[in-house]
């Protein structure tokens, strides 16, 4: 409680930047796949969702990719490193317009846009997904985890298959 | 003529234990596709009653590549039509579902009721006396293009085609009980959507999920993960064309709980962190998987709690859509919906199995695109085919394919 209540005395600019500072480590723990550092993130149990945007707008709650836990994120990473038959590539995330909607009791509930831009051998860089983060944090063990993570995206036709993690 | 040309193409002598590569690739093949196939005498899968439960509702979609629109009358009776203006030939409606008491084009406003009929020409009778259409001119003639319907148990399939048999009779029995094993009339939910596309013929998709033999080898999740094992109890049926089939398995006697199945690995010892991810609760009678391709564009998934609807919408030789429906029933508790959403983790985009399955047709078709004139084999478990009781064949495609070269006559 200590921690959350440094973190919710916190200034808006200094919010920020710590907002800032950890979007940027997500974004290139899943650039340079560090998968296995991704769950680490989250805070245990969690909520981590990748969502069309047709789903969300109409109440329709399956999503494309549910995890409910670390281990469920753990076993994601599993099947990206051990089981998963898929091309090589790599992924680039961008996030834009960070914003805090604010606390409430010892939740943190913030937006942002991200774009994934996917990169296959023998094909162009492209925007492979866009769409916006809604996500709740909590303070655990001095510092901002995601409590819930959902990637609700715009770009409805996924080109071919969805394998790393928004 | 060069070389190559459709004009000169011959179908392997050995038959339908071959498929040639420019059966993939070729536009002119692809164009007597959409005619013969997905505008000829079939059944096309478009949508589950469920989706346009009240009158007025409608959803548009396709057939083969064909823009159209299911919509349910001000009576509960459902229609389909072309989205495609009798005008100027506008597709009208843009949305994916929605609710209208009757469609109007944006471009010069001819409205239709929900059957497709012209109600509405604005200036038919001109303005001011000036223009107008001819005085003969007969909205009852200007109507969408209508298209046949037919639904069984919540689920709705139209055709270009008119006189078509009964779905029931289309389906044939062995594919009529599997297919009422899932639609038993019981009111059906909508869970959710995910579209894909795949860069590759629509075909590889069929014959993905018409092929058992790659199942233990290709899918290391299942494997691993003690899903599935090429020795467990399985096999595929037919209709007496070969134009639909299924791949069933079950678990096996050494497995007696399906509620507890060990997720215990089978080859490396992997063992899922959250074993909540999978729960399967036996649902259906005798089977636990039963994968069904109904000709020509659609794949009902009943892989243990997880059930979808797998529409295939063609976009040329070389590509396709998969429009994925999850669903489940009206009647199912929090738990079981929990339990659906869980394994939906397994298929779709993102599917832990699924997506070996999306990026080996996109190395197909990156293999046989290039190679037009060289030619698949397909020997496992003989050179014809039937039902066979295990799953190391290749019998199911060969089927397909035989019922294929008639209707393409090739």
């Amino acid at each position: 409680m200590i921690d959350t209540r440094r973190y919710q005395s916190l200034g808006t600019g200094e919010l920020r930047l710590e907002l800032e500072d950890l979007y940027a480590r997500y974004a290139a723990c899943l650039d340079e796949e560090r998968f296995e550092e991704w769950p680490e993130f989250f805070t245990d149990p969690c909520l981590y969702k990748i969502v069309p945007r047709e789903n969300f707008e109409r109440g329709l709650p399956l999503a494309t990719w549910l995890c409910e836990s670390k281990g469920y994120l753990a076993d994601r990473v599993t099947a990206i490193r051990k089981t998963a038959v898929y091309a090589p590539r790599y992924v680039r995330r961008i996030v834009s317009g960070i914003r805090v909607l604010g606390w409430s009791d010892a939740v943190l509930e913030v937006r942002a846009s991200y774009l994934a831009l996917e990169t296959l051998q023998d094909e162009l860089t492209r925007v492979f997904n866009a769409g916006q983060y809604r996500d709740k944090l909590v303070v655990e063990g001095g510092g901002l985890k995601f409590r819930e993570k959902l990637c609700i995206f715009d770009s409805l036709l996924v080109p071919n298959s969805l394998i790393y993690p928004l | 003529m060069s070389a190559g040309s459709s004009r000169q193409r011959k179908w392997p002598a050995e038959g339908v234990s071959r498929v040639p590569f420019w059966a993939y690739s070729d536009p002119e093949v692809y164009a007597k596709e959409q005619a013969r196939i997905f505008c000829g005498r079939s059944w096309n899968y478009v949508a589950l009653e469920a989706e346009i439960p009240r009158p007025g509702d409608y959803k548009r979609t396709f057939i083969g590549e064909k823009p159209v629109v299911v919509v349910r009358d001000h009576d509960g009776a459902l229609n389909a039509f072309e989205n495609r203006c009798a005008h100027r030939g506008v597709q009208f409606c843009q949305r994916h579902l929605g609710n209208a008491p009757e469609f109007t084009c944006p471009y010069h406003q001819w409205t239709y009721d929900l059957k497709g009929n012209l109600i509405g020409v604005p200036f038919r009778r001109g303005v001011k006396k000036q223009g107008g259409m001819p005085a003969d001119f007969e909205p009852g003639k200007h109507g969408l293009r209508k298209l046949s319907v037919a639904r069984r148990n919540g689920v709705i399939f139209a055709s270009f085609a008119s006189g078509l048999q009964p779905l029931e009779d289309y389906f044939g029995p062995s594919m009529l009980a599997l297919y009422d094993r899932v639609f038993d009339g019981r009111e059906l939910t909508v869970l959710g959507y995910s579209r894909q596309l795949i860069p590759a013929n629509w075909k590889l998709m069929f014959e993905n999920i018409k092929d058992p033999y790659h199942a233990s080898l290709l899918h290391v999740f299942l494997v691993s993960f003690g899903l599935f094992r090429a020795d467990q109890p399985s096999k595929t049926e037919m209709d007496s064309t070969g134009r639909h089939g299924a791949l069933i398995s079950w678990r096996g006697e050494q497995k007696k709980t399906e509620d507890n199945v060990d997720m215990k690995s089978l080859i490396d010892n992997f063992r899922l962190s959250d074993p909540t991810l999978l729960e399967p609760l036996r649902e259906f009678p005798q089977y636990t998987v039963v994968m069904t391709t109904l000709w020509p564009n659609l794949i009902i998934q009943q892989q243990s709690n997880t059930l979808a609807m797998r529409q295939l919408v063609t976009r040329g030789p070389r590509e396709f859509e998969l429009a994925w429906t999850f669903f489940g029933y009206a009647d199912d508790d929090e738990v079981m919906t929990r339990r659906r959403l869980r394994q939906a983790n397994l298929m779709g985009p993102a599917g832990f199995v699924s997506i070996d399955d999306s990026e080996v047709m996109k190395f197909s078709q990156a293999g046989v695109g290039p190679y037009p004139d060289a030619v698949g084999v397909m020997e496992m478990g003989g050179r014809d085919w039937k039902d066979e009781p295990h799953m190391v064949t290749e019998s199911v495609i060969r089927a397909f394919y035989d019922y294929y070269r008639q209707v393409m006559e090739l």
